[in-house]
């Protein structure tokens, strides 16, 4: 079984992203940058089957600059086989990077695309699902359990009422939630030996697909701040507080 | 042109978060319908009493039951034509479908908008709620997701639009159910109420979830936990509070042995009060809570449920 995996380049999750000063955009400058959490999970779940027995390559997939190429030797480090740097512009959008991935998807034929639920930058959480729509595929998002039984795909989803099963034929869309795996650390042999693996570029602009922007950010601003109230010294208090200050209860 | 609302139902009832979404779109224009696509023929006339939508849009089918994306999307896609905009909640069953649609109907979705500012202009939380960018949508169908806490809903009751089926049900062989595991609890839901007491890592242990328990039966409140409780496996995934869990703003959140990560801050960080106990006067939390209790969680929640 041959699995796909697309990744994403964004900010470290530990950074505090502000506006620009003249609020056009979020300010990327000397930021730390990482694989997107999610992504990282649709790694290990990835190398978990390869480990198994269940699958036989992994090919890690971006959409990015060329500076995208660190997270793809990342993914080499954590055991992807080998790497496909798609060279767009910033900041595409998830349709174009679904049709872009989908461009991929139909070159190599995998029998399964594992991507993260959604990327904690634009927080979108879109990708995954119009990927399956461009290839027709099946989706099994926000995946908190994964078995492989043949020819199909057992996954549990996080939904907002608690759990649900569903059985989806291969080839399929997984999308990652948080506790499907607990990914792993690349180790340093592993990171020296991903220098070696193949990373392929190619150029967005080859693929035949519309990359136009539907969409323009007008501004970005931070959110109305919640100033800091208060701190009560006892239980009486508190709950006089919210009785009579309050109104709460 | 109309606006379409997918209706988020189970079946029996049409969930409270298909409310905040109409309102939202009555921001968008007055002609809003709704697409419910259900498995109990009974559902499209309960839903018809809904203030503010003159049309619903009724697909009935056994096959409709659990709603799967890969049978919904391609009827969204043929009924949105006729559309100036589609909207659906951000909760895990609109962030499932609307993509797909999207995708058909080749449109950038907008995801999770917080705010209207005209038919094409939208805000929407980025970077988990640390900055709010305002987007503009250039596709003539524009697919949306609503953060429902941003929208006050409309009414249950109070409308009488007019019900008219919808025929052409996609055939599903892609995917299939299996099974569900759906939390029952007496206690509200917590996208939908009023009062809600979170715990988080500072628990210890899911046994001690019945301290907030006891204070959420004296309140009516929902009880929730931040990502660490829920990670830690004190509690299930369908409490957890949060970016990546349940987005909520009720009128009082009392957090319990939560530090504050960005992540749970950006899913409660709307509330209208919030309480903060940490035995940590240094924990984040504070910083955005109206009343904070430095002390021992131990000893103050026996207190406050008698004191409540």
């Amino acid at each position: 079984m041959k699995i796909l995996v697309p990744i994403k380049r964004v900010v470290d999750y530990n950074v505090k992203v502000r506006p620009l000063s003249d609020n056009s955009n979020v300010d990327l400058n000397n930021v730390k940058m990482a694989v997107n959490p999610f992504c990282e999970i649709a790694v290990e779940e990835a190398v978990r089957l390869k480990e198994s027995g269940a699958a036989t390559e992994i090919i890690a997939v971006t959409v990015g600059t060329s500076a995208s190429q660190e997270q793809l030797r990342t993914a080499l480090a954590l055991g992807c086989d080998r790497a496909i740097l798609i060279e767009s512009e910033e900041n595409p959008e998830p349709l174009v990077i679904a049709k872009a991935l989908a461009k991929i998807a139909e070159e190599e034929n995998p029998d399964l695309i594992i991507l993260g639920k959604q990327a904690i930058d634009g927080d979108n959480n879109q990708t995954g699902q119009m990927l399956s729509a461009i290839l027709d595929l099946p989706q099994a998002t926000f995946a908190s359990n994964l078995v492989i039984e043949g020819q199909t795909a057992n996954v549990t989803r996080e939904i907002d009422g608690g759990l649900q099963t569903i059985k989806v034929n291969l080839p399929a869309i997984v999308t990652t939630d948080l506790r499907l795996n607990e990914p792993r650390y690349a180790s340093l042999p592993n990171i020296m030996k991903a220098k070696k693996k193949e990373l392929a570029t190619k150029s967005i602009n080859d693929l035949g697909i519309d990359t136009s922007a539907r969409t323009e950010i007008i501004s970005v601003e931070l959110p109305p701040q919640r100033q800091a109230g208060i701190k009560v010294e006892s239980v009486d208090e508190l709950v006089d507080k919210l009785k009579n200050e309050a109104k709460a209860i | 042109m109309s606006i379409l609302v997918i209706a988020e139902h189970d079946n029996t009832s049409i969930r409270p978060s298909t409310l905040n979404t109409i309102a939202a779109a009555k921001l968008l224009g007055d002609d809003i319908h709704l697409f419910v696509a259900t498995n109990n023929s009974e559902l499209p006339n309960s839903a018809s009493t809904i203030e503010n939508i003159s049309k619903v849009i009724a697909s009935i089918d056994d096959t409709l039951e659990h709603q799967l994306p890969e049978a919904l999307a391609p009827m969204i896609k043929e009924i949105a034509t006729s559309y100036s905009h589609v909207l659906a909640p951000a909760t895990t069953f609109g962030k499932n479908l609307m993509p797909r649609a999207s995708a058909l109907l080749d449109s950038q979705q907008i995801s999770d908008i917080s705010g209207v500012i005209d038919q094409d202009t939208f805000k929407r939380p980025i970077y988990a709620g640390s900055c709010i960018a305002t987007v503009k949508s250039n596709d003539s169908i524009k697919l949306i997701t609503v953060r429902a806490t941003a929208f006050d809903p409309v009414q249950l009751i109070g409308g009488s639009a007019a019900v008219e089926s919808f025929d052409s049900v996609a055939s599903n062989d892609k995917s299939e159910f299996v099974s569900e595991e759906i939390a029952k609890s007496d206690r509200p839901e917590l996208t939908a109420a009023d009062v809600i007491i979170s715990g988080g890592r500072g628990m210890q242990s899911g046994d001690n979830f019945h301290l907030l328990e006891t204070i959420a039966d004296k309140l009516g409140a929902a009880v929730g936990a931040s990502r660490a409780a829920v990670d830690a496996g004190f509690v299930p995934n369908d409490y957890q509070v949060g970016q990546t869990g349940k987005i909520v703003a009720p009128n009082l959140y009392i957090a319990v042995g939560i530090s504050g990560a960005i992540q749970h801050l950006a899913g409660m960080k709307d509330s209208k009060v919030i309480v903060a106990i940490n035995k940590d006067e240094d924990a984040p939390i504070f910083q955005v809570s109206d009343y904070g209790l430095v002390a021992d969680l131990f000893n103050v929640l026996p207190e406050l449920a008698d004191k409540i």
